[in-house]
């Protein structure tokens, strides 16, 4: 799960990490109050999205003076920001953080991640703070320091100094440098991050550490143990179809084809979206109604993809085994029912009374098509969207 | 011959009085499988199915000499049991949870490495040596015994597609196993490619990867050191776009890294029969396959 910046930096807060002070608005008017309260000036105004790259698009200004943070607040409150992790659509901005202009001596980049490779938490160092840390490593790995700390250890003091020294601090800042490691790893282990990025992490014109910008991803795995993460959810950044999917504990995704599929297995789902491509058309979305599937979850899922308006035809895709194809096939069936279905459905199911299942399709009298397996479902798909072309 | 379990192979399941643990335990003892013993802490001394429950794995092991522990507690307690069972000394876990946190499964990894119990999973099928025994969900029916081929695979119902389309090719298995969709499992790609090359009885191999990471990569530069059978790869997620989870915890494209096409081209590169088309992939085993199932 994702993040705002203000709602990372509240966390940071709560393990004693230093931040600018700061205030999320929402209005040009509660945003001008947020200023005046922080006492000093400029500030600076950052639109609050789940995506980052928003200094590129527009989504950051400083502000001198009142006039300038109302001007700043109602120009990003009314925008859709495009940076280069949004997509060409862009996102609404609907928060800002007000936020106490910080005087910089330097910038480095900091940050902690799970490495699935190495089985650790690792920590990602560069002097080159501020960038976009693909990059750096792409053009300059050597001045990326990586240091993967074994979690049952923990960090030991002989980490810190391997990132203290690599980016060659004087040693007071190497002090605040490892106190900080400290507590960004605490917090790590503590709120169950996959991410934790400081960048830039700010080396101000006093010799302290503050971390002007951050972004924390939390694993979904581990929610269910951090309540007061959970309650940081931004609908407002999710797809609607996406966010009622995720009730029906449904794993959806939208994406921008129009043939719609569902399938039992995420592994399978992809294959079945490249299946989908390779037959000439694009996939709409990708729907895993798990590994066991039952009546009630295609039904669910059927009513999402239709939910979509692009879609122009589905296809179903159900590797039953233990599963009972009659039973599965009578959920489709009244599922279609229920919902109405508009476009062309291909069916492909394997499992345990298979021919039964088939049969069901077959009498029901709705636009099902049945597909004797993978390889017939694909070219059933391809003359679904042939129909669509002529 | 068969890679990590056979037909002596004893199990205890953890978690056999809950609904999954209960209803695969049918399923297991059906195809045949030694189901000695069941945990439930709490439920000690019942018995269920005709296995007798102990409140932990140490007394299951002790009373039924089981050697293999088959995991279906829930996410939040998944971790401990693993723990357990590696404490009481099982040879091997297969774990079919899905949703542990991965900070656990980093913790459980790290601590299975001092000892000498293997972990399949967690959040996979499970593993089948067709004829033998199966141990996991996956529905025994499809699998056809007496091998030669082996299959690997990081997902679920893809791999019963695969093993689907090679017994329908009339291509029988040695052993099939998913290692899991997780960011972080214990058995990986390539400790089952050592297994399978290691193996007479396997000749050919099927690995079927997805998107995210690079444990695809790496197998694929062991395959081309250290793996003299022919392997047919295949790759899920050409569609997928980047920086969106695709279902699995691990199958996720992070900037450049973890793209299907760059998992291809390394298979690939390391000489691998890489099956673009899965609609058609049995066919393809069956070609790419040819002399090794000839002899």
């Amino acid at each position: 799960m994702k993040i705002h910046e203000f709602q990372t930096k509240e966390l940071l807060r709560s393990f004693d990490i230093p931040v600018p002070d700061g205030v999320m608005a929402t209005t040009p008017e509660t945003a001008l109050q947020a200023a005046g309260g922080l006492g000093s000036w400029p500030v600076v105004v950052k639109a609050q999205i789940h995506a980052g790259g928003r200094g590129k698009g527009g989504g950051i200004k400083l502000a001198a003076d009142a006039a300038a943070v109302r001007e700043a607040a109602s120009q990003l409150l009314s925008m859709t920001l495009v940076t280069p992790q949004t997509g060409p659509q862009g996102r609404k901005v609907n928060k800002i953080l007000v936020e106490a202009g910080v005087s910089i001596a330097r910038e480095l980049y900091l940050c902690l991640m799970v490495d699935r490779a190495q089985a650790a938490i690792t920590i990602l160092a560069s002097q080159a703070g501020g960038m976009d840390i693909e990059e750096v490593a792409a053009t300059t790995p050597e001045k990326i320091i990586r240091v993967a700390v074994n979690p049952l250890l923990g960090l030991q003091p002989f980490h810190c100094r391997q990132v203290v020294f690599g980016l060659g601090l004087e040693a007071d800042t190497g002090k605040a440098c490892t106190a900080l490691l400290n507590k960004l790893y605490t917090m790590f282990v503590a709120c169950d991050c996959e991410l934790l990025e400081i960048n830039p992490l700010a080396i101000t014109t006093s010799g302290a550490m503050v971390a002007l910008d951050a972004k924390a991803e939390f694993d979904d795995n581990a929610l269910f143990r951090h309540p007061h993460i959970l309650v940081y959810r931004d609908s407002d950044e999710e797809s609607p179809l996406e966010a009622e999917a995720a009730r029906f504990g449904l794993n959806y995704i939208n994406l921008s084809g129009n043939i719609g599929n569902m399938v039992n297995g995420a592994g399978l789902a992809m294959a079945t979206m490249d299946i989908i491509k390779q037959a000439g058309a694009e996939p709409a979305n990708f729907l895993d109604v798990g590994g066991g599937a039952s009546a009630e979850m295609v039904e669910n899922g059927l009513r999402i993809i239709l939910g979509d308006p692009k879609v122009r035809g589905v296809l179903i895709n159900i590797f039953g085994g233990i599963l009972r194809c009659d039973i599965l096939a009578e959920g489709v069936v009244q599922a279609a029912r229920k919902i109405g279905i508009t476009v062309p459905v291909v069916v492909r199911m394997e499992g345990t009374n298979v021919d039964e299942g088939r049969r069901i399709l077959a009498d029901s009298g709705l636009n099902l098509i049945t597909a004797a397996d993978l390889h017939d479902a694909a070219v059933k798909v391809a003359a679904m969207v042939q129909g669509e072309q002529q | 011959m068969s890679i990590f379990v056979n037909d002596r192979t004893r199990v205890v399941v953890q978690g056999i009085t809950g609904k999954e643990g209960a209803f695969h335990t049918s399923q297991c003892l059906a195809y045949g499988t030694q189901v000695v013993a069941g945990v439930t802490p709490g439920k000690g001394g019942q018995e269920t199915q005709g296995v007798p429950v102990f409140n932990s794995v140490r007394q299951a092991v002790a009373a039924t000499g089981a050697d293999c522990s088959l995991i279906f507690v829930p996410p939040a307690f998944a971790a401990d049991a693993i723990l357990e069972a590696a404490d009481a000394g099982v040879a091997l876990i297969v774990a079919i949870t899905e949703g542990i946190p991965v900070l656990d499964m980093m913790r459980v990894k790290r601590h299975l490495a001092t000892t000498k119990t293997r972990l399949i999973g967690a959040n996979c099928p499970g593993i089948i040596s067709p004829g033998q025994c199966k141990i996991g969900i996956m529905p025994g029916s499809i699998h056809l015994p007496g091998g030669p081929v082996g299959v690997v695979s990081r997902s679920g119902t893809l791999t019963y597609e695969v093993v689907h389309q090679l017994t329908g090719q009339g291509i029988g298995q040695t052993t099939c196993l998913g290692i899991g969709g997780d960011p972080i499992v214990g058995t990986d790609f390539i400790d089952c490619l050592r297994a399978f090359e290691a193996d007479p009885e396997t000749r050919a191999i099927v690995m079927v990867g997805e998107i995210g990471g690079s444990a695809e990569e790496e197998a694929a530069a062991f395959i081309r050191e250290q793996v003299s059978k022919p392997v047919v790869g295949f790759i899920a997620g050409l569609t997928a776009p980047p920086g969106r989870r695709m279902g699995h915890a691990g199958a996720i494209v992070s900037g450049t890294n973890g793209t299907a096409q760059a998992k291809i081209t390394a298979m690939t590169e390391a000489g691998m029969h890489v099956c673009r088309d899965l609609t058609t992939l049995g066919a393809f085993c069956a070609d790419a396959f040819a002399e090794v199932l000839a002899c």
